[in-house]
């Protein structure tokens, strides 16, 4: 038999790789490490089922210091407004210390990223995927005026705690996090480290992402994990975990040649911006908005138990291809496989009945709505009326 | 009754002629939870090496290879119920299938545990 580490881009180790700081971490807790864009990852520590089971019930601590994380500043310019001309977001309107997730895009509105932006009191901070950092920062750098500074965080580690008892042990470790909703982040000390915090992360759960200086990333990983709710989790159940929450993962669900309304993130593109325009790729986008997408991204429930994974086609009932599985696999939480994928627009309705093609085999699915699995995360309570 | 194994991680165990066939303990560890196996249908008949099986965890799809040539007699069907035995005890009840032997000589060139032990200590 074969071990292909054939999904999500992750592929048996190259020397080449870079070492994360938690690198030895990782290893003495007897995590498996895989290439993941161009780091070595751990990809599970007690097996990816279990992982997934346990973030889902209790709280997973993930080393996500792959990811690019950005500070864009300026003495002098009206950032907010300038970010506008990047992305195609309502960054004027996003407030103090509030997320936004928003796309990075090409001239022909084609997605080169999928990002989060952050406003803080004197710049903004963007966290990218770490497969494409680097590409996205020269991008980004040739579109934007001189007078802005973009500094490239790399002596930071990141890391996301996930999971319903997030909160509990966040809070014990800094009681002031338990004010923090979903999407709203700040400033933090802990034990004289500075700590920026956001409630925000890629589980469908409550939780958050930490970002903290490499020296002191191992302390505050060993604090977080020595209460009981935290286990250490690996890339594989973030993965599963992810497509559970029907979040699409950057260069697999989403591409260059995909643009915002295709892949069913229309909500990054607000009514505002839809009217006005004014960023790269705004023609194709609006375009695309006013004159609908060919094909879109929808969840897809598979009958049976194996898992239909990227790579898969959609046929229809001559056998012709009509569309293509992006992601898919087992789901732990659910115990059926899932996919998601692009359709032709006029069969992206909820129920719609799906053939999917795999290895020359013929797999019925179903087209679902997403998340997969309802998220569960912390919003600010409903004003009263 | 003798039991062989391949540099591809599939047991074989051989006795009045016929065959089971299964993935080793080492193998199952490497994939992780066993979610789904497709096992060959009666009377298929196999080259060594040919495709025989596919087995996929929540991380990847593998396949399995027919460790010697042959005619399958059954698959196992306890798999499509309860594919995490292949998980709980791979070399006995998660086994994939039954087969006769149309060359015997093809077992010369297996592992025997010993030597698959040494073959698996070095990777």
């Amino acid at each position: 038999m074969d071990f292909p580490f054939a999904y999500s881009g992750m592929e048996m180790k190259f020397m080449s790789d870079i070492k994360l700081h938690l690198d030895q971490w990782h290893q003495d807790l007897g995590g498996r490490m895989v290439s993941f864009a161009g780091y070595s990852m751990a990809v599970q520590y007690d097996g990816v089922m279990a992982e997934h089971l346990w973030t889902r019930e209790h709280a997973g601590l993930f080393d996500v210091s792959h990811m690019g994380q950005l500070i864009f500043s300026s003495d002098k310019d009206d950032l907010g407004a300038i970010l506008e001309t990047l992305l195609p977001g309502n960054i004027k309107g996003l407030a103090l210390d509030r997320l936004r997730y928003s796309l990075l895009l090409g001239q022909d509105g084609g997605i080169l990223d999928d990002l989060i932006v952050t406003r803080r009191s004197d710049n903004y901070y963007m966290v990218v995927n770490g497969a494409v950092k680097h590409d996205d920062m020269a991008y980004i750098l040739d579109n934007l005026p001189d007078s802005v500074t973009l500094n490239y965080l790399d002596d930071h580690a990141l890391l996301a705690l996930q999971g319903p008892k997030a909160g509990t042990v966040l809070k014990r470790l800094i009681p002031e996090t338990d004010m923090l909703y979903f999407m709203q982040a700040g400033s933090y000390e802990w034990e004289g480290m500075a700590l920026w915090i956001s409630r925000s992360g890629y589980t469908g759960e409550d939780g958050f992402e930490i970002s903290v200086h490499n020296d002191d990333v191992q302390k505050l990983a060993d604090a977080l994990i020595a209460h009981e709710e935290v286990k250490p989790i690996g890339l594989g159940a973030r993965d599963s975990l992810r497509l559970e929450a029907g979040l699409p993962l950057y260069g697999h669900d989403l591409n260059p040649q995909i643009l915002p309304f295709a892949a069913s993130l229309g909500f990054a593109v607000p009514k505002r911006r839809r009217q006005e325009g004014g960023f790269i790729g705004s023609d194709a986008v609006l375009d695309q908005f006013n004159n609908g997408a060919e094909m879109v991204r929808v969840g897809i429930k598979v009958d049976g138990r194996q898992p239909v994974r990227e790579g898969a086609i959609i046929v229809d009932d001559t056998g012709e291809t009509i569309g293509n599985i992006t992601s898919g696999g087992f789901a732990p939480s659910l115990q059926y496989p899932i996919s998601m994928g692009y359709v032709p627009t006029d069969m992206a309705a909820e129920g719609t009945a799906l053939i999917l093609q795999q290895r020359g085999k013929n797999i019925a699915g179903i087209v679902t709505s997403m998340p997969f699995v309802p998220n569960a995360y912390r919003r600010p309570p409903k004003a009263v009326e | 009754m003798v039991r062989y194994y391949t540099e591809d991680h599939e047991w074989i165990e051989v006795e009045d002629g016929n065959a089971i066939v299964g993935i080793t303990d080492y193998a199952q560890g490497q994939l992780g939870d066993v979610v789904f196996v497709e096992t060959p249908t009666a009377e298929t008949i196999f080259a060594k090496g040919d495709d025989a099986a596919v087995v996929e965890s929540v991380k990847a799809a593998s396949d399995v290879y027919s460790p010697v040539s042959g005619e399958v007699i059954k698959g196992n069907d306890a798999l499509a119920e309860d594919p995490a035995l292949v998980n709980s005890d791979p070399e006995g009840e998660g086994w994939f299938f039954k087969m006769t032997l149309s060359d015997s000589t093809e077992l010369d060139a297996l592992m025997d545990e010993d030597a698959y032990k040494e073959f698996i200590a070095d990777l």
